[in-house]
């Protein structure tokens, strides 16, 4: 069996963001970059199913980007996959997720994986397309944001969840193509052990003008911070100060408090 | 412009979050045709074209169906612009139907700035403009950010769709119910409910303290059922419980829009973070900007003299 997981790299959501010089994204100056949130999930998933199935599968990682995605590339490595495919690309914040979706497919597209792992969104861009569109250029069967997964018998059995928390149960036939959804298993952290068994670990480093054919189909016109709405307080100072006021506050504005 | 609006079905009925697409459309300016795997029961109450594909025949998630049956309208209506909620169904279908047609997708409008299409970036902490470069685009709309006004009354114009072939790839074995509520936040008149701010299990219950000194029940955002650190029929937001209070308070919560649609109904809303510019600031009426574990004792002290 071989899988393939896609990863991308994001920025700590809890940064304070400015705007780039051109005005379309985010500065990546003093950005902490981690994996994104919802790709640990699927990295975890292909790892437990490798551990579930004797070891047997595959597991490629690929993650599009800078050189700074080698880190990260390397813990998914140290979770569990067994080779990483990095490919090159300085500008990808630029492309569409057209453009990521068809790279990730040229990659794929002779290789033959069984299983396909996404996250369901990446934290920056919010899209939520890649995944789908890949499925849709592969030509094969696709279930969105998975809360549970088994696979038996060449059948995955996928939970969906869907708004209020219900789940829509899916059986899907190999080749598929899974995005993961928050809470679907407990990403590991990787030991020590594993960290260092992952340097020894290929990583294929292959630029992005071999996969990318396509040109972008949607632009962006600007980036910008939200325009502040500004009719809620803000409290900043000393605790037992703010404590106080925040009481006095309470028992104005609100019946709970007396 | 002329929008082909995708409208959603679920349990036997036509979802009344379909309208908010038609808000998006009016609000456009746009000409409207819509489309339905669902059944004539239960139609929009929309004037316009309506192609009907039959539910019973076409299931309710098979998206590789829908996906062909949302192209035949597309084949005979000729729209700008196709639209989706952006929603369980609409996220999973919207990006297919946009790689088909090789069409740009925009994802998780927020509104329409200068005729520009604005999504969030980063949580929402920065927004963007962007532009389809395509002479047909996919657009999904972030659940809530239109709003129709007044109660429908419009008569769909039906045409029926059927495709020859009705295999999917997929098989739609059924629904689990969401996981049983022991508590009903939705009729607590406080609701304090504990993020990732908090930073670990044990440091629930100084919020659970603050609850009970307030009189109101925990809460939580959905990490922190994730971790297992709160059950989940405390979690609040869209995948959780929707709940209105008389007073909510956030502790060590960002503020995503997935929370936020769970809470924003609440009459008074404190939050405490130590990000002076997270996203929860938005919807606050009182943001406190420090160190929960510091400020949520204190207050809680005080609340018990
Ligand atoms: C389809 C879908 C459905 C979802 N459904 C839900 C849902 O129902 N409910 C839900 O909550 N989420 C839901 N989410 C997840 C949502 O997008 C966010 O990831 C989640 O709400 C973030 O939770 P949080 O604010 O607790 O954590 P974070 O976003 O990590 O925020 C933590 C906050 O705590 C602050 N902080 C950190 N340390 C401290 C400290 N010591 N003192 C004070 N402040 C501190 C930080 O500044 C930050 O603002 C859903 C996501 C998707 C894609
Ligand atoms: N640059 C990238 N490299 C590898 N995978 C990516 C990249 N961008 C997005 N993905 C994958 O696509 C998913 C959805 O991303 P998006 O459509 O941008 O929200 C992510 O969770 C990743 O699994």
């Amino acid at each position: 069996m071989k899988i393939l997981v896609c990863i991308k790299q994001v920025p700590d959501m809890a940064s304070r963001f400015k705007v780039n010089g051109d005005g379309t994204w985010y500065d990546e100056t003093d950005l902490a970059f981690r994996m994104n949130e919802y790709d640990e999930y699927a990295v975890e998933q292909a790892v437990q199913l490798k551990e579930q199935q004797g070891s047997t599968p595959d597991i490629t990682v690929l993650s599009i980007g800078p050189d700074r995605v080698g880190e990260m590339i390397k813990k998914a490595m140290a979770m569990g996959c067994d080779r990483g495919v990095h490919i090159q690309d300085k500008d990808s914040f630029r492309k569409d997720p057209w453009q990521i979706a068809s790279a990730i497919a040229g990659f794929a597209r002779d290789k033959k994986f069984d299983l396909i792992f996404f996250g369901m969104q990446s934290q920056d861009r919010g899209s939520g397309q890649v995944g789908a569109m890949v499925a849709e250029i592969l030509g094969i069967a696709c279930a969105t944001t998975v809360v549970g997964f088994a696979f038996a018998d060449g059948v995955v059995t996928a939970k969906r969840e869907l708004e209020g928390g219900i789940r829509a149960v899916v059986k899907l036939k190999l080749p598929a193509l899974i995005t993961c959804q928050l809470g679907l298993n407990t990403p590991r952290y990787p030991t020590l052990p594993n960290i260092m068994k992952a340097k020894k670990k290929e990583l294929l480093a292959l630029p992005i003008a071999d996969f990318l054919k396509e040109k972008e189909l949607v632009a962006t016109a600007s980036a910008y911070p939200p325009a502040k709405k500004g009719t809620g307080l803000v409290l900043e100072g000393d605790v037992n100060d703010m404590v106080g006021k925040l009481v006095g506050i309470l028992k104005e504005k609100t019946k709970v408090v007396k | 412009m002329k929008t082909l609006l995708i409208c959603e079905y679920r349990e036997g009925k036509l979802l009344e979050s379909s309208y908010e697409l038609v808000a998006f459309a009016d609000k456009l300016g746009a000409e409207k045709a819509m489309v339905l795997i669902g059944k004539e029961a239960e139609v929009p109450k929309v004037n316009g074209k309506l192609y009907l594909a039959d539910v019973a025949k076409y299931g309710e998630y098979k998206p590789d169906l829908h996906k062909k049956i949302v192209l035949e309208a597309v084949k005979k209506e000729d729209p700008d612009a196709i639209v989706f909620l952006h929603s369980s169904y609409g996220w999973d279908l919207a990006p297919r139907v946009a790689a088909a047609l090789k069409a740009g997708q925009v994802s998780e409008i927020v509104s329409i700035n200068e005729g520009k299409f604005e999504v969030g970036l980063c949580n929402a902490k920065l927004r963007r403009t962007v532009t389809p470069q395509t002479g047909k685009m996919v657009l999904t709309i972030q659940a809530g950010a239109f709003n129709v006004a007044g109660d429908p009354q419009g008569k769909a114009q039906i045409e029926k769709i059927d495709l020859p072939d009705a295999v999917s790839p997929l098989e739609f074995v059924g629904y689990e119910p969401a996981q049983k509520k022991e508590v009903d936040l939705a009729r607590a008149e406080v609701v304090v409910s504990a993020g990732r701010g908090v930073g670990k299990k044990e440091n629930v219950a100084i919020i659970a303290a603050l609850a009970k000194a307030l009189g109101g029940e925990l809460g939580a955002s959905r990490p922190v059922v994730d971790a297992g650190w709160v059950e989940h029929s405390r979690q609040v937001g869209t995948t959780g419980q929707i709940v209105a209070p008389k007073l909510y308070v956030a502790c060590g919560i960002s503020g995503a829009i997935q929370h936020v649609a769970g809470m924003k109904k609440s009459e008074f809303v404190v939050a405490i973070n130590k990000d002076k510019d997270a996203p929860i600031g938005e919807v606050a009426d009182v943001l406190v900007v420090a160190d929960v574990m510091q400020f949520v004792p204190a207050l809680t002290a005080m609340l018990q003299k």
